[in-house]
């Protein structure tokens, strides 16, 4: 069963009335609705580019965070080999909501990284949604310092709503924990590779998103606030998230403008929940070309253009 | 409606109002209402005199009461793009800053300056709340970033007051790029093995407490100030369930291991003085006016005269 978005609605009665068409051809026989059928595919089709052709800001958030998007372990399972998970802190825990561990790339060994939201009530409950506690980011940080130390490149899977606003995430030092991970981004001396799969929420997406490159599937979104945070903030009003989202400029083809996202990696046609394999495929292409480019340097000039890039962040505004 | 209630009454009510409180004379206490004279809760730098609660103070009066004899040149930031992503809510963001602007007589929400506490030079930044809630944008960025390679090109320790609702979400995500950007601050201090004195006042919340202002050596807070990455409302919401007491604020935080220290304001500068001179490997300040002169003049180290401090 396909899950559609609102703005989905007259795709999903077409699809559907399609699918009913050919049940019914099923059950009783002799009777021919292919080209019926088939009539109401090539309309869906065409009502497929004609959406996804101008996705606004808002929908784009919802394409983000559709439920049957892949997520982070889809990835993992099918771009990596060997993965390995390897937990904890060796603090308080290990945090679900984020993965880590070593795995291969096309045979070279990576730590990889990521939020992970889960795909049903278990899973999502299990994960918390995505949303990471102070744990989760000490884990990142003791990977990345894992990775400096034997040399391999670390790749971040970016999707997550925020990082967990709850009692004890913040008596345990949310905020240091957050501030640390950027930290370490920032500091070790082997390349370090984003990729921002769905929600890139403020700054626990941050914490793992300070890298040499980042790069944004076509239909993500990165924000500092969610456009229903920004829009009971600013308008009072949380309905009014479809204005806060196209005010945020928090969409991949915004963020590339703005110079913070390096790279647009295509989806296919009606975004990747509806074609998973594709859009694996289009991330490991992109990864490929970014390992690749960063694999000669040096540690130190990594760590250099890691910081220049950040510093001169903002030179560049948008034009109206 | 009449003429009375409209027009007659109001004018009665302001002459009346105005000769009870003549403005800026008094300051109500928001914490236990004690009506404060203005020139008593200066000198006591915005603490209430009767139940210490600490009231904001903008960054020029600090300064003015940290630095020696309140002298400090500013430290020059360099112009971020304005409006860089052309936001608009219900009012355009130029607006928006020249409200700002107009209300602080600032130009931005943060302010740089470098000069000497107790003859020991140092920089200093600190954040201005009244200016847009002190929230971090380009431009708070670049004061860091200035104030960060000012202190490394004069060698001198930096100390940070923080005080920020969080990022400036009219910059977008310009302004949440100003947590990496801040963190590569800190680390040029680190590098150059300069100490970072982060000073947390109320409120520092959200992408500010989730980076520069968390990554000091010293930590150290002002008592009770809200510290915190999500605000109180924002978690009751998420579990529903009350916070207990005194949740988020500077002791809540010093006795869960995320603070050095909490300090009321006050004392601040004479304990800044001797964090930042023990840590830069300096003789201890010598507090109080100088030694009389038949006194000093037996003994044989005169050096320590130098670093006494008179503005005590």
């Amino acid at each position: 069963m396909t899950h559609y978005l609102d703005f989905e609605k007259p795709l999903a009665e077409i699809e559907g009335k399609a699918e009913e068409l050919r049940t019914l051809a099923r059950k009783s026989e002799g009777m021919d609705v292919e080209a019926e059928a088939s009539a109401l595919d090539k309309k869906a089709d065409q009502m497929l580019v004609d959406l996804y052709k101008s996705l606004t800001p808002w929908r784009k958030c919802q394409v983000a965070r559709h439920p049957e998007r892949p997520h982070c372990i889809d990835y993992i399972n099918a771009l990596f080999t060997e993965f390995t998970p390897l937990a904890g802190d060796r603090n308080f825990a290990d945090d679900h909501a984020v993965m880590g561990g070593l795995a291969r790339f096309n045979d070279q060994p990576v730590i990889v990284i990521g939020h992970e939201k889960g795909n049903d009530t278990k899973s999502r409950i299990e994960r918390n949604f995505g949303m990471a506690r102070p744990e989760g980011y000490r884990k990142a940080i003791r990977l990345m310092d894992m990775a400096d130390k034997f040399g391999l490149p670390v790749v971040t899977l970016v999707d997550t709503p925020g990082a967990y606003p709850g009692k004890g995430a913040e008596e345990r030092g949310q905020s240091e924990a957050i501030a640390r991970s950027t930290e370490k981004c920032l500091q070790i001396g082997v390349p370090v590779i984003s990729v921002i799969i769905g929600e890139g929420g403020s700054g626990g997406a941050v914490a793992f998103a300070t890298a040499n490159r980042v790069a944004m599937l076509e239909h993500s979104v990165y924000s500092v606030i969610s456009p229903e945070g920004c829009a009971s903030i600013l308008w009072k009003d949380a309905e009014k998230m479809r204005e806060a989202a196209e005010a945020l400029r928090l969409t991949a083809q915004d963020l590339n403008k703005l110079a913070v996202c390096d790279e647009i990696i295509p989806e296919p046609l009606g975004g990747a929940h509806r074609d998973q394999a594709a859009a694996i495929n289009a991330v490991r292409a992109a990864l490929t070309k970014m390992l690749a480019d960063l694999n000669g340097k040096s540690g130190s000039d990594l760590v250099k253009d890691r910081r220049q890039k950040f510093l001169d962040l903002g030179k560049q505004g948008l034009s109206a | 409606m009449n003429w009375i209630t409209n027009y007659v009454r109001p004018r009665i009510n302001s002459i009346f109002s105005r000769r009870e409180v003549p403005e800026n004379l008094w300051t109500k206490c928001d914490e236990c209402g004690t009506m404060l004279f203005h020139r008593e809760l200066s000198d006591n730098l915005n603490v209430c005199t009767h139940c210490d609660h600490h009231m904001a103070i903008t960054p020029r009066d600090r300064f003015n009461a940290l630095f020696d004899g309140g002298i400090f040149v500013e430290v020059k930031v360099p112009e971020p793009i304005t409006d860089p992503l052309q936001f608009k809510d219900q009012k355009k963001y130029p607006e928006r800053m020249k409200a700002a602007q107009k209300k602080t007589t600032e130009k931005e929400a943060m302010l740089v300056a470098e000069g000497e506490i107790g003859r020991t030079p140092i920089v200093a930044a600190a954040q201005d709340f009244g200016f847009m809630g002190g929230s971090m944008g380009m431009y708070v960025g670049n004061a860091i970033i200035a104030a960060a390679e000012r202190a490394v090109a004069l060698k001198r320790p930096l100390v940070l007051f923080s005080a920020a609702g969080g990022a400036r979400m009219q910059e977008g995500i310009l302004s949440l790029m100003q947590m990496p950007r801040t963190t590569v601050a800190v680390q040029m201090l680190k590098e150059a093995g300069l100490p970072y004195i982060v000073v947390l006042t109320h409120p520092t919340t959200g992408g500010v407490t989730a980076s520069y202002a968390m990554l000091g050596d010293v930590q150290i807070a002002e008592p009770n100030a809200l510290i915190c990455f999500a605000g109180p409302r924002v978690i009751e919401q998420t579990i529903r369930e009350k916070l207990p007491e005194g949740f988020q604020r500077a002791e809540y935080l010093l006795d869960h291991g995320m603070l050095d220290r909490v300090t009321p304001r006050t004392q601040l500068r004479d304990e800044l003085i001797t964090i930042i001179r023990m840590l830069t490997n300096q003789p201890p300040a010598v507090k109080g006016d100088l030694p009389a002169p038949d006194e000093t003049a037996s003994q044989p180290a005169t050096e320590q005269a130098e670093q006494t401090d008179k503005n005590d």
